[in-house]
């Protein structure tokens, strides 16, 4: 990772009286692939359209290789952006599509005719120049709209939640797709999700959002291993995340028993929140076991079983390849490192509780698409 | 099965085929059959030949020829007049406020729920060498205008009351039109001008296509507004037309409508076509 090209400094945004984004400090260095992660209003988007240059912030500077860009409008921009929902024009082709920007710079045919095949090249649509873009499927636009945005030769591409019109099979083809095209033009790429599986896959920074406030900045692995507060750790990936107070440096007690963990560094007797990913929790005898608990629910998941296990009233959720029928009482070994304990935060005691579990919760975030503003 | 499908949606559109043809077959039918024929009800070319060969006995040109090209140059100004109002306007309502572009719709509406006969009128009394206009004019010691009576009292008459047909369609089109396109398309370099011509007026010309048949056909083939704001001194086709209808001469009248209709279909059909070319990339250039 090089040196630092976009810098978002104290920027707040406000619609209408309502904060969307509240002191947001973040930089975005040259040739990173780095993902604005968060829920529905959580800021996100609004961040990419400030650094886009389509909204003003209401305080606070944007800087772009250290110059302050704040009113510079987006056609000045050497920033170019890929739409949620592609926006190519329906009245030109695919050629004429992708050749837009460079027609309005003035470009020699001639170069423009080498680049836009160039680029045909690169997103795999040779031989679809004069194919009229509504006839083109939901990927073949999405390729289309981001060779439209390459084009150009940006610093910087923005995605707004670009694979979000697509099915999982082709969104899980493109991710790799972006990723090697990033790769090999070497550009920095900010991409908007709220897909915390295509974040880890893809990026080289995670920034994760909720509340129009940056709750955590890191690589995947730091984002998923060693998450901030109680929202990133059960945005990201699943996690039991309970109520516990930190002994010592090493040992956390929850449920009344003392664990040996990892964490140090907490103020003896400190209250905090415990996570435990369901995939470091292994399962063993009842009479072997830390902490004992029923299976009350069991879902086949393919790779593994999802099973929820209630532990003295709280419920966690386990992933394992040992089948435990329902009804049936098992104990559980946690190695210390699976253990991960944070700071109490205002979303202590919001999140990590399984007893409302349900698969179709699953679905129904991972369908819901963004529409902010 | 579908056998029984087809028959209920022909039963179902019945009603309106039935419409179709009593109100719009059957009167265009008769048209074309007074149109070729005489008195008599013989068949004859001769009331199509008279409309491009009956000259004038003063002056030698051809009377009906004059007559269908005047008001082929008031309509098309009358048109452009409305575009060039219009198409900024409807432009301008789509940037608005939700609540902005109600009332403003509200304000194009309110003068199509008078009477037609009204508004001309209205228009009279305004224009008149006596009326408002004139009134004002003097009054800020501008002196007196001539506009009653002449072409550009015609023409003011038409755009008035053609403009809601102008904008309604434009507007309807602009206001469906995404707006990611054209931040696509200020991302991609244009500045506002740019986008204009580049994105907006391609993607609005079915709008515009819509607003320019509406306002072109009635205004080719009025009548009312040249008496009254013409004070009757330059016949337009409609005129010549509702002339020989008053007068009787039914077959005439209808060859005259005829051609109107004939030129009528194949400009529009021509203009379709040459717009519709290039749109949405087939065709366009390689």
């Amino acid at each position: 990772m090089s040196k630092e090209l976009i810098r978002l400094k104290d920027v707040s945004m406000q619609f209408e009286g309502e904060t969307v984004l509240d002191n947001i400090n973040l930089y975005f260095n040259d040739k990173e692939f780095l993902t604005l992660l968060g829920p529905s209003g959580c800021g996100k988007t609004t961040t990419l359209r400030i650094v886009g240059g389509f909204l003003v912030p209401t305080s606070g500077d944007v800087f772009f290789d250290g110059v302050r860009i704040n009113d510079v409008p987006p056609h000045k921009r050497q920033v170019n952006t890929v739409f949620q929902k592609y926006a190519l024009f329906p009245h030109l082709n695919v050629y004429d599509n992708i050749a837009f920007g460079l027609n309005i710079k003035k470009v020699p045919k001639d170069e423009i005719k080498t680049r836009v095949h160039e680029m045909l090249e690169i997103i795999n649509l040779r031989g679809f120049e004069h194919r009229s873009v509504t006839s083109l499927s939901g990927g073949q636009q999405q390729r289309v709209a981001i060779a439209r945005a390459l084009v150009n030769n940006p610093k910087v591409l923005l995605l707004d939640e670009p694979l979000g019109a697509l099915d999982m099979r082709l969104r899980k083809d493109m991710q790799q797709e972006l990723k090697r095209i990033q790769r090999e033009m070497e550009i920095t790429f900010i991409y908007v999700t709220h897909d915390q599986e295509e974040a880890l896959a893809m990026s080289d920074t995670v920034v994760v959002m909720d509340g129009g406030r940056i709750q955590q900045i890191g690589t995947p692995e730091d984002i998923y291993n060693e998450p901030k507060n109680a929202f990133v750790a059960d945005f990201i990936g699943e996690s039991n995340i309970v109520d516990g107070i930190m002994r010592e440096d090493g040992v956390v007690e929850i449920f009344n028993r003392k664990f040996r963990c990892l964490d140090k560094g907490f103020a003896p007797n400190e209250a905090v929140d415990v996570v435990i990913r369901p995939d470091d929790v292994d399962i063993v005898p009842e009479k072997d076991g830390q902490l004992k608990g029923t299976v009350t629910q069991v879902t086949f998941k393919g790779v593994q079983y999802d099973i929820i296990v209630d532990f003295y009233g709280f419920k966690w959720l386990i992933q394992t390849t040992d089948f435990c029928p329902e009804g049936s009482k098992i104990g559980i070994k946690i190695d210390p490192d699976g253990f991960h304990v944070m700071k109490k935060s205002h979303y202590s005691g919001m999140f990590g509780d399984y007893s409302s579990y349900s698969e179709e919760y699953d679905e129904i975030s991972e369908n819901e698409s963004e529409e902010e503003e | 099965m579908s056998g029984n499908t087809r028959r209920r949606t022909g039963a179902l559109i019945a009603p309106y085929s039935i419409w179709a043809l009593l109100f719009i077959a059957v009167p265009l039918f008769f048209v074309a059959y007074y149109a070729f024929t005489d008195n008599s009800f013989g068949f004859t070319f001769g009331n199509i030949a008279r409309f491009f060969t009956e000259t004038s006995r003063e002056t030698g040109s051809r009377i009906y020829i004059d007559i269908f090209m005047r008001s082929l140059k008031l309509a098309v100004i009358s048109t452009a007049i409305c575009l060039l109002l219009g198409y900024p306007l409807a432009y301008f309502m789509t940037r608005a406020s939700a609540k902005a572009q109600k009332i403003m719709m509200v304000l194009i509406m309110i003068p199509m729920w008078m009477n037609f006969l009204i508004r001309t009128y209205a228009w009279m009394t305004i224009l008149q060498d006596t009326g408002i206009l004139n009134g004002i004019l003097s009054g800020l010691g501008l002196g007196k205008m001539h506009i009653i009576g002449t072409e550009s009292a015609v023409v003011v008459g038409m755009v008035y009351d053609y403009f809601p047909y102008m904008v309604l369609p434009i507007y309807s089109i602009m206001a469906k039109m995404d707006y990611k396109l054209i931040e696509a398309a200020r991302d991609l370099g244009c500045n506002g001008a740019q986008v204009l011509r580049r994105v907006i007026i391609p993607l609005s010309i079915p709008g515009i296509l819509n607003g320019v048949t509406m306002v072109l056909i009635p205004s080719i083939s009025t009548f009312y507004i040249s008496q009254k704001l013409g004070n009757g001194r330059f016949f337009l086709i409609g005129d010549a037309i509702e002339g020989q209808y008053v007068a009787n001469n039914l077959h005439f009248a209808a060859a005259m409508a005829f051609i109107l209709m004939v030129i009528l279909l194949v400009a529009m059909a021509l203009i379709k076509y040459l717009t519709g070319r290039g749109k949405y990339g087939e065709g366009a250039k390689a």
